[in-house]
């Protein structure tokens, strides 16, 4: 049992109380030690990712009770990957924050950030769904304290919205697990996937309902229709790097619904046959579609890319709905890809509004000092974000677009994903050229000397941007051994025999039934 | 007791679901009170229901006894919801402060880009 499995866990929650109660009035101190400790974290998250390498599931019972009576983590390759991203992605946005002076304006910037990062890799890791709940909570409670850093009449009423709606989501998520162990009498992932598996369909209804409210729930998370709404109003008044960290917080929703959707409640067990899949798959292509429409329509900067994002997960859903292996990998590879895409948008975003008397809406503005470099890095960051070649977007979507040939999804998916990745284009060709070409045909702005508009960006601002893209280019040029990685990963998930057997012992391991096709059609109809 | 339980968690749930879907800050907070508080009941009841059975097993005797998990998740629910309230209520009364009134629903002039501007000239 390797104790580097909770690292990830205890670190960022052993540095957040000493940022907070040592560091707080000493702001190079507290970018010192968060630095340092999202530097190890990717030293961790590499180190895991090698042992998961080896193909097994790897289990570690915290106390040393043994499941399903107490708490696991489990680090297999999805796990792994996911952490890994969190943390590249984490040391990117802290460059950011650092450089460009975000983390003075409020309190506490340093502190909330690692717990939002320990309640991530809790989510990513956790083996009981009672705990995914509690670290869904962290990561929350740190995202509301993040969400309003630097205050702000706007920025406090679009935080309010967004911590109501997350509290609703919270009490939901409750419902759900006390309906699921009322029916199952456990709560630990690999336990509840031996359980389902023994229900008869006739004596699955309460099951259906857990699995539905589930689905519910990590749908606001992931901003799935028709639960999306507070993401534009969310993301476009968050500051900027508070925005690129929480690309990652909707992959979360995402995650979840991969591993429990897939795993527990997947296609193939009796009780929650195509259940799951009949409502996804629609409203992906539907958030897709709100998504391609928002960035064509937006009129500001920051709401466009919130848009963008909202279109990034449509994308992914649909994929992930398909509940096929090689779908889940296209999805996977999308999801590191437009996380890191979105966070190079807001990144730069962030770097061109502070810059312009216009702030961020898209009108025509006299040209900011770097207008050639902005107008390169957005142009960079845009065609990974629409998917075109020759980063990383254009590989994602062409993989989905391969995983959704059944005909049962073409028709649907390829619509989707083609005519929004059109719009997306043309709503991204548009702010481009309002805030990069119109704005040299605009009469010069000539600022006085002290003006925040006419500092020029220092290479350590720009950095963290390019880093991002950079990040797309690599996925891009190792997309092989990267897809090869990917597809053990979801395989993993799909084999859930192996994180039974890893979790409970191989005893407990569910000889494989297929479901009576006549026995599964009707109630699934009914249900309808 | 059944429906005594079962029927206060609707009732809740009813008049919390009505007071989260008001636009004033105030009937959000107590509706989402009241929804947690539904979820709590909901949550313990999920271990069934009995009287007089302690959450403790008696290896000397046939002792009735009620799972002690949903107790357990109840407990961690109510700690959590109630932190979140403290909070939910720190960021309305910072709303309240700044806009001046507690409307929950953002107006046209909001959506129009205040916040980023102030960043950008701070």
């Amino acid at each position: 049992m390797s104790h580097w499995i909770i690292a990830p866990i205890i670190l960022p929650a052993l540095l957040a109380p000493l940022i907070a109660f040592v560091m707080r009035y000493d702001i190079v101190l507290a970018r010192a030690a968060s630095f340092a400790g999202a530097l190890v974290l990717v030293a961790i998250a590499v180190g895991l990712a090698v042992i998961s390498a080896d193909g097994a599931v790897h289990v570690y019972d915290l106390g040393n009770w043994p499941a399903p009576f107490g708490i696991v983590l489990v680090l297999d390759r999805l796990s792994a990957v996911l952490v890994l991203l969190t943390a590249v992605l984490a040391l990117i946005v802290l460059s950011h924050a650092a450089a460009t002076g975000w983390d003075t304006r409020g309190r506490h910037f340093h502190a909330l950030f690692q717990f939002q990062i320990m309640g991530i890799c809790g989510a990513f890791l956790t083996g009981d769904a009672f705990n995914l709940f509690v670290f869904f909570e962290i990561l929350l409670i740190a995202s509301y304290g993040l969400m309003i850093h630097g205050g702000g009449k706007v920025r406090l009423q679009a935080g309010l919205q967004y911590v109501v709606m997350n509290l609703a989501g919270s009490t939901l998520f409750l419902i759900a697990l006390g309906t699921l162990y009322a029916a199952t009498g456990t709560l630990n992932l690999a336990d509840l996937a031996v359980k389902v598996r023994e229900i008869p369909i006739e004596e699955a209804a309460l099951i259906r309902v857990a699995a539905m409210l589930l689905m519910v729930v990590f749908a606001i998370k992931a901003a799935l229709f028709p639960i999306q709404f507070w993401l534009p109003a969310t993301y476009a008044n968050a500051p900027a790097p508070v925005a690129a960290l929480f690309a990652i917080m909707t992959k979360v929703g995402a995650y979840a619904i991969i591993r429990i959707h897939s795993m527990i409640f997947g296609p193939e067990i009796a009780a929650t046959d195509g259940l799951t899949g009949t409502w996804l798959f629609p409203a992906a292509a539907v958030t897709l579609a709100i998504g391609a429409f928002g960035v064509l329509g937006a009129r500001r900067l920051m709401p466009l890319l919130a848009f963008s994002v909202v279109a990034s997960m449509g994308t992914m859903m649909l994929a992930v709905a398909a509940f096929t292996p090689w779908a889940t990998t296209a999805a996977l590879y999308y999801l590191i890809h437009s996380t890191f895409a979105a966070a190079a948008l807001f990144l730069l975003a962030d770097l061109v509004v502070s810059r312009r008397p216009e702030g961020d809406r898209l009108d025509p503005a006299p040209a900011t000092v770097q207008n050639g470099l902005f107008a390169a890095l957005f142009f960079a960051g845009a065609v990974a974000m629409a998917g075109m070649p020759p980063l990383s977007g254009f590989l994602g979507k062409l993989m989905i677009l391969d995983s959704l040939r059944d005909p049962q999804f073409m028709a649907l998916g390829w619509t989707a994903v083609l005519a929004g990745s059109l719009l997306v284009i043309v709503g991204l060709a548009r702010a481009g050229s309002v805030l990069f070409w119109r704005s040299t045909a605009v009469a010069a702005h000539v600022p006085a000397a002290d003006d925040a508009e006419a500092r020029p960006a220092s290479p350590l601002e720009v950095a963290p941007t390019m880093a991002a893209i950079g990040m797309t280019a690599l996925l891009a040029a190792f997309a092989g051994p990267l897809t090869d990685f990917l597809d053990a990963g979801s395989r993993q998930v799909f084999h859930a025999e192996d994180y039974i057997a890893a979790v409970l012992g191989p005893q407990e391991v569910p000889e494989v039934t297929q479901p009576e096709p006549d026995a599964v059609e009707d109630p699934v109809q009914e249900e309808g | 007791m059944e429906l005594i339980v079962a029927s206060s968690v609707g009732v809740l749930t009813a008049g919390g679901v009505y007071l989260v879907l008001r636009l004033r800050a105030f009937p959000v907070i107590l509706g989402l009170a009241l929804l947690s508080y539904a979820a709590n009941i909901f949550l313990f009841a999920s271990g069934r229901l009995r009287i007089n059975a302690p959450p403790v097993l008696n290896k000397y005797a046939e002792a009735v006894y009620s799972d002690p998990l949903p107790q357990a998740l109840t407990l961690t629910a109510i700690v959590i919801a109630f932190g979140m309230t403290a909070l939910l209520v720190m960021v309305a009364l910072g709303a309240f402060i700044e806009a001046g009134d507690d409307r929950i629903d953002m107006t046209e002039a909001d959506h129009a880009g205040e916040a980023v501007r102030k960043d950008g000239a701070a």
